[in-house]
């Protein structure tokens, strides 16, 4: 029954993007037009939230509910992948309205079609997996 | 209660929520990062058979497959008991930018073209999505994350990777947003 706070999470976490309004696409399509605060508040609190959390987790040495040491893995150094990838993420971010988690709880709020954009990105996932190797890293 | 709760939430409500649920990862001791169960899901399929990117051990990541049952779970319980009444209500001024892009006020979450139930008659939308979703599965794992293991995880751990994955997330967003949707839409 462990597994059942990871449903848990995905619970909140499904009902807090609905009730966020940030799986709309509307909302994204605010914020990519600079037109409303909502989702820079959002992400904002959630990141210097963050931030203040993370550092009293290392500051504090803090263990999971295993009892093992919370550890976070350093990102690899590049700017070429980050600043490629994210670039042709964003393109479809504002296309579609939704990222990874968003296209899910959509799911969940019976938008069927959001299943074609899923498709897509198993399909995108697939490919990068497949070309990864010719890419710029 | 439930009518409070059926209103949107304020974004100093949701924000700090969201800071909640990685938070509550990490104590699970697991790392926030919605994008890498696209990989997970190739790889259940059998995708390590053809590409070496794929061949790894998913099965460790069925916690995230959970979370994402979850969140469909959690969006259900929101349409079914949470919905508000009325359309989102965004900024006047993209109420009248998407006007001009041929779209109605929001009557709902999301806009009936792209992803009400027409849409899926519509070859148009049918290939947005399409391509908006090819564009998100290829990028988040070219970028080694998506919203919330960069935006969210990576920013509040301060990697700067991450940061330049933001700016790309909006270089990207910016580009679909005045160039490419005037053209599409």
């Amino acid at each position: 029954m462990k597994k059942l706070r990871f449903i848990l999470a995905g619970i909140l976490f499904g009902i807090v993007m609905s009730k966020s309004e940030a799986i709309s696409w509307y909302r994204i399509q605010e914020m990519f037009r600079f037109q409303s605060f909502h989702m820079y508040g959002i992400i904002g609190t959630a990141v210097i939230l963050g931030i203040i959390a993370v550092w009293l987790i290392k500051k504090f040495k803090l263990r999971d509910i295993q009892g093992n040491p919370i550890e976070f893995t350093p990102k690899e150094k590049s700017v070429a992948r980050y600043l490629f990838g994210g670039t042709i993420f964003g393109l479809g971010w504002a296309l579609t309205g939704a990222c990874p988690g968003p296209m899910f709880v959509n799911l969940g709020h019976a938008y069927w079609a959001i299943l074609v954009a899923i498709a897509g990105g198993l399909l995108g996932t697939y490919t990068y997996g497949a070309i990864r190797d010719r890419l710029p890293h | 209660m439930l009518e409070i709760l059926r209103q949107p939430w304020p974004w100093y409500v949701s924000g700090p929520l969201i800071a909640l649920v990685m938070v509550l990862l990490l104590f699970f001791g697991k790392s926030f990062g919605f994008s890498s169960n696209f990989r997970t899901i190739c790889a259940a399929c059998g995708a390590g058979k053809r590409v070496a990117f794929f061949n790894y051990n998913w099965r460790e990541q069925t916690w995230n497959l959970l979370f994402l049952a979850g969140a469909i779970a959690g969006g259900w319980i929101a349409s079914t008991w949470l919905a508000s009444p009325e359309g989102v209500q965004i900024a006047e001024a993209t109420v009248a930018d998407l006007r001009e892009l041929g779209l109605q006020e929001p009557k709902g979450l999301q806009p009936e073209e792209l992803l009400g139930l027409d849409a899926l008659l519509n070859v148009k939308a049918l290939l947005l999505l399409l391509a908006g979703g090819f564009f998100i599965g290829f990028g988040s794992r070219y970028a080694g994350g998506c919203t919330s293991g960069h935006a969210i995880s990576g920013l509040s751990n301060l990697q700067w990777p991450s940061l330049v994955a933001v700016i790309g997330f909006f270089i990207g967003g910016l580009i679909t947003t005045y160039l490419l949707l005037p053209l599409l839409l």
